[in-house]
């Protein structure tokens, strides 16, 4: 055999079996649920930060006291049983049997009190409900108690949460760190166990089915339900960054599910029969801009209303999402269809047109000052919102300074209060969750205290204040409806932010792949993989 | 030669310096803030001041300079702030799959540029090199992302041959890390077999003129002989110094190629600690990479005395 045959054999031998070894599952007695996460996963302390993607770790593998179902009701969820003292104040909390953190220890009513407190420290609604709570003890070895200084009408709103931050429990041991100090053990009693030793961030995280975890018996429904867990592992795959390529690797099988699709590529998912774009929210997204309170002319409550009249909530989603089915005008700002879902006051901006907006602008005495607009360049679920806004503001009136800007560059010169000759803003774009905004107190927007809001924007206004205060002691669920109507037409009228729509953002995965149900975010228990 | 080595060397220690002050000044004189990307979306400005203080960017930039500077002459970069690693250990974590790559994409190109490029000068004005030195004009101008998405289209999806992405280490096996790396090393090595091989047509051209080819055909040597042992020898220079370039620049960095197949690479981690505002990962990976840029030079010029005795340090 001459020496080239010999090069040839020995090459075409190398690869074929380098292809059956790659053929070969590794985890061939496995079933591994392969994910495209919609980020990377940096941090790993979903108390630390309010991060999405930290906050879908915390789901896998750490349980919580109530969830939020599909409709927005909160229910148990670790918690058997609950009372109410007839004056609102004592809390008496039943932990259900057979809670077990990972590492085969009992969940004990001390761990709940110590990640209640840590969360207190660091979320919003739990800072809020926090300035309500005297002190916590436990009275049995299932059974803690939350002593309040007075009634407040969010006790179960807040433990059920089903967004960052959300109360999550952790082991006392853990939830004892600072809360300004990131964990180090990532210890949970939820569905899943995290693979630290698998961790690779840019890369991989990796999540075991927890055996020994005990799901309620009751169907999944959002954060509530039983977490049934039918896969043996789960990868995020975090190094798949690139829309396209997620997408064919779907279609090849390499990855199961893919959590949001870049609405280019619906089109090509829908027609694929091999791909299903499974329902998993009922209310989606909700897009938003926000006014910077404290610059001129944004701290004149008339030109805000000339910009809020200007805004076409379907301008904004046509150039977004395009695909009309996934989208929809709303003027709601607690969402449409939630609990308090409201359009009281919406009029402004929901039956406004061009016309009123240029004569509102005119007679608001603005003077000419360019609105400093900043726009995310690498951010394509955002990005073209900005381009839309500053045309219906020039349009209107306005004179625009469309800045571009990375997303970091722009979250960090969003928390400036300076003004704009040194560096400071007038307006940028976001998006939530639904079940970010919905809730009145939850709703970052609500806080109008100036400059002590827990928002950047800073709207100053005492009588939102009163009324959100009203509404944190609201008892009556009526009475909480009917101050959450109230609120929603003062933030309007007051011009606290304006919202540009919902949307629902699809997520893609393989038609083997079943047991999905409404979960308003990113959640993976109850699924099957065929 | 060994005066040379410790000459060259020691004037890696000044362009060490002037990297590690630029990019530490740059980094704190852009705009962004590391605080506000790791408190999240609905994080108060308060939370953020706290993240920043515990970061210890509510420092001087001088103080906050002392502080880095003192660890990195203990060979400590620091920790990264978006991952809570040790920037060695991101480094180490995402060194093999760069090293891979480069790896497969310089041979794939060496082995078919080099042979292309002295066949083209052979055949010089003839249709042999004018349609290879358009094939070259053509992976210069084809954007990376379109030749990985038509390959992607053409051999993982309609031929199914090559996986669509993801790295396999070695340790894993060699079989998968290969089959893992073949349609990005193919794709990546496009633009370097058009660059190695226009280099190498031109080398080639130039000694093709030379006395001593022409004695060498006087003498009656085949022409292969003639090629490879007298022309493509003395070619080797500017084709060794192109290919040392190539390698130093897919170590640094081939971002776009490590996002399509998703490749955890240096290359990769650079463009998140970027737009993480994550300084102590962005500091000690140019570090690397000036490292890497000097050891590689410094290689390139001593691999002239291996292809041309006549040079001397």
């Amino acid at each position: 055999m001459s020496p080239s045959s010999l090069f040839k054999r020995a090459a075409a031998a190398f690869l074929v079996g380098a292809a059956l070894t790659a053929a070969a599952p590794v985890f061939a007695q496995q079933t591994v649920l392969r994910i495209v996460p919609h980020s990377n996963l940096a941090v790993l302390d979903p108390i630390w930060t309010t991060a999405y993607m930290s906050r879908n770790h915390g789901y896998m593998i750490y349980d919580t006291l109530f969830g939020t179902d599909e409709k927005g009701v909160i229910k148990p969820q670790m918690v058997e049983s609950w009372t109410e003292s007839p004056d609102h104040r004592l809390w008496t909390f039943k932990l259900r049997k057979g809670l077990e953190f990972h590492d085969g220890k009992p969940v004990m009513p001390e761990d709940v009190i110590a990640s209640l407190q840590r969360w207190g420290k660091r979320d919003a609604m739990g800072s809020a409900l926090f300035q309500f709570v005297q002190r916590m003890d436990s009275p049995a070895p299932d059974t803690f108690r939350i002593f309040l200084g007075e009634a407040c009408g969010f006790m179960l709103e807040a433990l059920g949460k089903p967004s960052s931050s959300v109360p999550f429990i952790m082991p006392k041991r853990v939830a004892d760190t600072d809360p300004f100090k990131q964990i180090e053990e990532y210890v949970g009693s939820g569905p899943y166990i995290f693979k630290a030793d698998e961790f690779k961030p840019g890369d991989k995280a990796v999540y075991l089915k927890n055996t020994k975890y005990v799901p309620r018996s009751e169907a999944p429904s959002g954060t509530t339900g039983g977490k049934r867990v039918y896969v043996d592992r789960v990868e995020w795959n975090l190094a798949l960054r690139d829309t396209q390529a997620q997408v064919s690797a779907l279609q090849k099988g390499e990855v199961d599910i893919i959590e949001a699709i870049g609405f280019d590529h619906y089109e090509t998912i829908k027609k694929d029969d091999t791909l299903q774009m499974p329902k998993y929210a009922t209310y989606g997204l909700q897009y938003m801009a926000r006014f910077n309170h404290l610059n001129k002319p944004f701290d004149n409550p008339k030109v805000r209303e000339a910009a809020i009249a200007a805004f076409n909530q379907d301008a904004f989603l046509r150039a977004q999402v395009g695909v009309k089915e996934l989208y929809k005008p709303c003027g709601s700002m607690f969402i449409c269809g939630t609990p308090y879902g409201s359009t009281a006051g919406s009029d402004i901006q929901m039956k406004s047109n061009m016309k009123k907006a240029q004569d509102l602008l005119k007679a608001s005495g603005y003077d000419g000052t360019p609105i400093v607009l900043m726009k995310p360049t690498d951010l394509a679920a955002i990005q073209k919102l900005p381009d839309v806004g500053a045309q219906l503001l020039r349009q209107a009136g306005f004179k625009v300074d469309l800045q571009a800007m990375d997303w970091q560059t722009l979250v960090g010169r969003r928390a400036k209060k300076d003004p704009i000759d040194k560096g400071g803003w007038h307006m940028f774009m976001t998006s939530w969750q639904a079940f970010d905004v919905w809730s009145p107190i939850a709703n970052p927007t609500t806080d109008t205290r100036g400059e002590k809001s827990t928002w950047f924007g800073w709207a100053t206004d005492d009588k939102l204040v009163t009324l959100r205060n009203q509404f944190m002691r609201a008892t009556d669920e009526a009475e909480k409806k009917k101050l959450a109507d109230q609120m929603h037409a003062r933030m309007y009228e007051i011009g606290t932010h304006i919202i540009l729509g919902e949307y629902d953002q699809p997520m893609a995965a393989r038609k083997n792949i079943s047991g999905f149900f409404v979960t308003n975010g990113n959640i993976y228990w109850n699924l099957k993989k065929n | 030669m060994f005066a040379f080595l410790a000459r060259r060397l020691a004037a890696t220690i000044p362009v060490l310096l002037v990297v590690a002050v630029l990019v530490f000044l740059m980094l704190r004189l852009t705009p962004g803030d590391p605080a506000a990307v790791l408190a999240g979306d609905a994080a108060s400005p308060e939370q953020i001041a706290q993240i920043r203080e515990g970061l210890g960017l509510d420092k001087s930039i001088p103080e906050q300079f002392g502080i880095w500077f003192g660890r990195m002459l203990h060979g400590d970069l620091g920790k990264s702030y978006y991952y809570k690693t040790e920037v060695t250990t991101l480094v180490g974590q995402r060194l093999e799959p760069t090293l891979s790559l480069t790896l497969i994409t310089i041979i794939v190109a060496v082995l078919v540029a080099v042979p292309l490029g002295v066949l083209a000068a052979w055949r010089f004005g003839g249709w042999l090199d004018r349609t290879l030195m358009g094939f070259s004009v053509m992976g210069f101008s084809v954007p990376v992302f379109v030749l990985a998405y038509l390959l992607i289209w053409g051999i993982s999806l309609k031929l199914g041959w090559l996986p669509v992405q993801g790295y396999k280490r070695i340790a894993d096996g060699l079989g998968p890390w290969f089959i893992h790396l073949l349609l990005p090393a193919i794709t990546l090595s496009v633009v370097y077999i058009a660059l190695i091989a226009r280099v190498t047509r031109a080398a080639v051209l130039e000694t093709l003129g030379e006395d001593y080819i022409r004695t060498a055909r006087a003498k009656g040597l085949p022409e292969s002989k003639v090629l490879m042992r007298h022309a493509l020898a003395n070619a080797a220079v500017p084709i060794a110094t192109v290919i040392g370039i190539g390698i130093a620049l897919l170590i640094g960095g081939v971002v776009v190629t490590e996002s399509v197949y998703a490749i955890p690479g240096l290359g990769r981690l650079t463009v998140d600690a970027v737009l993480a505002r994550d300084f102590p990962t962005i500091q000690g990976v140019i570090l690397f990479f000036s490292v890497i840029y000097v050891v590689i030079n410094l290689l390139v010029d001593l691999s002239y005395v291996f292809f041309d005795p006549r040079i001397r340090y």
